[in-house]
């Protein structure tokens, strides 16, 4: 690669960010807010000490868990959309064991974890069977299944799960103690199970991609399905894997909101962190190296968001929440796509050009 | 009939007319071979923009003008990250329905819960006084009368004209119409704008007609999706798509009858899976292989002709962008 090959390849890539960056700011400007203590608040509340950092974690570790199971699923070429409502079963079956299983933290944790899993799990080979036996895409599958996931979740705070003491139907009554996560300290609320795990899952899954004949599998599956089949891969089979563990990853992200982040189960308890996971997944271009670090500035934004809400009833300069951040985030994938496009038309005419002029 | 159903009838016509006019706009886009699939965002922000363009300027025209041509925008986007960039179709569209979405929310606060314009009822002279189907279909707000017109439109354009013959080609065989001469990339670009609009204008027709309004939490959220699972289900057929959208619209009264009463103790939040599953269930029928398997029940001759009316088959090209310098 020449320096001017690469000083392109930069600039193709830091123009969409600044693009997005700039054109999330305009409509800050247009609601009357002021960007620059919106982004300075969201970049304080996002990275300024231990406690902001933790913060940052709570949202990077569920996070990072969806995107694990996403980079499966995309790589056997599957638009997993479900996500959302595995994580939703996940965190629903996991609230069943904080609720009503009466066991030493020791015990109780293990086994909400595995329910998490199982639930997260069986939700997602749902969509898988739904694609394979009965054609339906998952896309279709992923999106109904997701609605009822949440209105599953909403009848069971609602309903039987509803507080002793009556319910406003905005959350189940909180978890006892013993079933909630150990974190590292008071001081750095990160629970320490679910961190290692996230790290253990990346460097895991990483290795089962690359170099694994598993992983050469799914990339045939992903690539072209039909040849991989007349080569004797059983793509059926591979396609309800990897929604399987798209699942259970997705489900043990569920488990985070639930036993850790809420300490109770709520309406919508995913807070669009099965959705945010496919723009990561989209926004490194599938590779899961980049992912955590990625991952951890749209972490930071989506932490930082609740602040700036937090923050305007004292500073109306601050306008904006959640929806402004997912502009941002969403601006940004489209922008990177569609520079990826302008890079490979660019190097496809310079490649051109170069054959004419050697001819 | 009494009064009360044809008053259930009347609201049902209603109901669907949002999803009907999305879901004949995505058909168009689909049969020119490009999967417009931010139809859920794109409704969100159309919705949300045109209520607060029309509250504003207290013009429902302007409204409406706007809502379609966000709509067309979006479309655009779309149309240009996938045929243009070569970019993945299905993330383009992905994402815009996250963005548009966000977008809506972020930019409706000021327009949530307040009074707006709404497109009136217009009674249409002699037609209404016809007994029954007066009242079904003949009293209701311009958006249900274009909705009946534009299934005659796009069915007559897309079966009995020329140009239409050229739409289903640049779909199912590009290259052969490419080789005709027709320019496969400049028809995909204009059907999936016109599509976009038409998903626009029913943006306009939830928060113009029958959802007026915006909320923090939109009626029609969701929507959009089930239009898109419309078009499948109507096998990409403008008369079939607009079936789908009343058997949807038929089963949410249904839900909404059950709630209201009192002698039916289901939870409302489980009723709300029905649509749902009942989109899982219409998908399995026409995609899967289970129609093939009860067809296989009949006898012959009944096997042939019901396969064509019920088996849905995209078209040929959906999703796959042509490039001509192959």
């Amino acid at each position: 690669m020449t320096i001017r090959d690469f000083s392109i390849r930069l600039g193709l890539t830091l123009i969409p960010i600044i693009l997005s960056i700039l054109a999330t700011a305009g409509l800050i400007l247009l609601l009357g807010g002021d960007p620059i203590s919106v982004y300075s608040t969201l970049y304080e509340s996002a990275f300024q000490d231990q406690t902001t950092v933790a913060r940052v974690l709570n949202v990077w570790i569920p996070l990072t868990l969806v995107s694990i199971g996403l980079v499966v699923t995309f790589t056997a070429g599957l638009w997993n959309i479900g996500v959302e409502g595995q994580m939703v079963m996940g965190a629903v079956f996991a609230s069943w064991g904080a609720l009503f299983l009466d066991l030493p933290p020791i015990l109780l944790i293990p086994i909400n974890l595995v329910l998490a899993t199982i639930g997260g799990l069986l939700w997602g080979v749902l969509v898988g069977i739904l694609k394979t036996r009965l054609g339906v895409h998952e896309i279709f599958g992923g999106v109904a299944l997701n609605a009822i996931a949440n209105n599953i979740a909403i009848f069971l705070i609602a309903g039987p799960w509803e507080p002793p003491e009556g319910g406003s139907a905005q959350s189940t009554a909180p978890f006892p103690e013993n079933a909630l996560l150990p974190t590292f300290s008071v001081d750095f609320p990160v629970p320490t199970v679910l961190l290692v795990i996230t790290i253990v899952g990346l460097v895991i899954v990483g290795f089962l991609l690359y170099f694994t004949r598993w992983g050469l599998e799914l990339k045939a599956v992903g690539k072209n399905a039909r040849s991989a089949l007349l080569l004797g891969v059983r793509t059926e089979r591979v396609s309800l894997m990897a929604l399987a563990l798209g699942g259970a990853f997705a489900g043990l992200a569920g488990a985070h909101r639930v036993l850790h982040f809420y300490a109770s189960l709520r309406p919508l308890v995913s807070g669009g962190i099965g959705f945010l996971g496919l723009l990561l997944v989209l926004l490194v271009g599938f590779r899961i190296i980049w992912m955590p670090f990625v991952g951890f500035v749209l972490a930071g934004l989506l932490a930082g968001s609740t602040r700036l809400q937090a923050l305007q009833r004292i500073r109306p300069e601050l306008v904006g929440d959640s929806s402004l951040v997912g502009v941002l985030q969403g601006l940004l994938v489209l922008m990177i796509l569609y520079f990826n496009g302008i890079r490979e038309r660019w190097f496809a005419r310079d490649k051109a050009r170069k054959a004419n002029i050697h001819e | 009939m009494n009064d009360a159903l044809i008053n259930t009838l009347n609201s049902i016509i209603a109901s669907a007319t949002p999803l009907i006019i999305a879901s004949l706009g995505e058909t168009i886009t689909e049969r020119a071979g490009v999967i417009n699939l931010s139809l859920n965002g794109s409704i969100l922000l159309s919705a949300m923009a045109g209520f607060a363009v029309a509250t504003v300027t207290s013009s429902l025209w302007l409204g409406i003008l706007i809502a379609m041509l966000i709509g067309a925008v979006i479309a655009f986007l779309v149309a240009f990250g996938s045929l243009t960039l070569k970019q993945d179709q299905v993330a383009i569209g992905f994402v815009l329905t996250l963005l548009t979405a966000d977008l809506a929310q972020f930019l409706g606060t000021d327009f949530q819960n307040i009074e707006g314009p709404v497109a009136r009822e217009i009674t249409i002279p002699l037609l209404s006084d016809i007994p029954i189907l007066g009242g079904i279909f003949f009293e209701h707000d311009a958006f249900v009368y274009f909705s009946f017109v534009l299934l005659a439109v796009v069915w007559i354009f897309m079966f009995r004209s020329r140009a239409g013959l050229s739409l289903r080609a640049v779909g199912e065989r590009p290259e052969a119409a490419f080789s005709r001469g027709v320019n496969v990339t400049t028809q995909q670009y204009l059907y999936t704008i016109i599509g976009g609009a038409l998903v626009g204008l029913a943006g306009a027709a939830y928060s113009l007609g029958v959802k007026a309004g915006w909320q923090a939490t939109p009626a029609m959220n969701g929507d959009g999706w089930i239009a898109l699972a419309i078009v499948i289900f109507g096998g990409w057929h403008p008369a079939r798509v607009v079936f789908g959208a009343y058997l949807f619209a038929i089963l949410r009264s249904l839900v909404s009858i059950i709630q209201r009463d009192p002698n039916i103790d289901i939870p409302v939040v489980l009723l709300n899976n029905l649509p749902w599953i009942l989109m899982i269930v219409t998908l399995a029928l026409v995609s899967g292989g289970v129609i093939d398997r009860l067809l296989q029940m009949l006898p012959l001759h009944w096997q042939r002709r019901l396969r064509g009316i019920l088996r849905s088959n995209p078209p040929e090209a959906l999703g796959q962008v042509f490039n001509n310098q192959k």
